[in-house]
């Protein structure tokens, strides 16, 4: 499928608004086992992100994404600017316009390698990783309701990160004590999947 | 070489940087290059990666730059801001796996001397146990 002009810019909206929106819970995720800034850190990328949509939107896909990376780069602070930033310029090095589930499942597999470089981490850390990976696994196999298994993938691999003991980050420190809380970056994730998602099935 | 390698501090919070550069000036001297951020675009505790590109380039010098961070996100986001830099000036920066207050001073103490970036490096990693 070609991803034009209006869907990159619904692509846009739709996961900076889901962000923006869940800001709250994600700071309070974070509070348990982080600095209690990931929600607000969030917001100010993609704010910046919704700021400069039109911009962003007018580039080839690999090119918006890699202006996502980028600003988010910039303008997040804390660990997750980098490691969000990476995963995007990651995924706009490799797609182009024309996009089909194989193409993506490639690039998606390239940006889950560059994150967990980034981050010197890896699936099972009680990390985005955690997310990340499943729904790759999802984008491989392909099938039927594509956007509505990425949602649950999604959901379910944040809820999974609830009794991991954290490896790397912040958390890490609380060793034993960060069993029993949802890792924050694995529910944004999740929720950008899910805005993804939306768009799939047209309803963003 | 003639340049004294540079060191920046990259802590979480601006005061902590702050006050480990005014130990580094106070306690080594003015010849060495030095830069320091801290705390995220909005003021809070933090690091990113634009105040870190800038710090980087206050303390620039042709024989390098050696970064000296606190806690975790301040590592990623100095090996991004790493990655950032033009081609030519990439190699030579690097982050020191080392206590920032007393590596940041040590750093400063061998660059001082006129050492080369990698003894700078190892200098602050002694303090690292292993």
């Amino acid at each position: 499928m070609r991803v034009d002009h209006a869907i990159r810019t619904r692509l846009l909206i739709s996961v900076s608004q889901r962000v923006i929106a869940n800001a709250e819970e994600l700071t309070a995720l974070d509070r348990a086992i982080g600095d209690g800034d990931h929600g607000i850190n969030m917001r100010r990328g993609f704010e910046a992100v919704l700021t400069d949509v039109e911009t962003l939107s007018a580039k080839t896909l690999g090119d918006a994404l890699k202006g996502v990376g980028t600003t988010l780069v910039m303008k997040v602070g804390g660990a997750s600017g980098p490691l969000y930033g990476t995963l995007f310029m990651a995924l706009g090095k490799s797609l182009t316009e024309e996009i089909t589930r194989e193409a993506v499942a490639d690039a998606f597999g390239q940006a889950i390698e560059a994150v967990k470089l980034r981050g010197k981490s890896d699936v099972g850390h009680k990390t985005m990783l955690d997310v990340l990976a499943p729904v790759h696994a999802v984008i491989c196999a392909g099938g039927d309701d594509l956007p509505a298994r990425l949602r649950a993938t999604a959901q379910a691999a944040a809820q999974s990160t609830i009794p991991m003991k954290a490896i790397r980050g912040r958390a890490s420190f609380l060793g034993e004590r960060s069993v029993g809380h949802m890792d924050p970056g694995a529910r944004s994730s999740a929720l950008i999947i899910d805005a993804v998602a939306d768009v799939m099935e047209g309803t963003a | 070489m003639s340049a004294n390698v540079g060191i920046v501090i990259v802590s979480h919070s601006a005061d902590v940087a702050r006050g480990t550069a005014s130990m580094v000036e106070q306690m080594v001297g003015r010849e060495v290059p030095l830069g320091w951020c801290g705390g995220d675009p909005d003021g809070g505790l933090g690091t990113n990666v634009e105040a870190i590109l800038k710090a980087i380039e206050a303390a620039w010098s042709e024989s390098g730059v050696a970064i000296l961070v606190d806690l975790g996100g301040a590592e990623t986001n100095s090996e991004m801001a790493i990655e950032m830099l033009p081609a030519a000036r990439r190699e030579r920066v690097v982050v020191c796996n080392a206590p920032i207050v007393e590596g940041a001073v040590m750093a400063a103490t061998e660059a001082a001397s006129g050492a080369t970036l990698d003894a700078v490096r190892r200098t602050a990693e002694e303090l690292t146990p292993r």
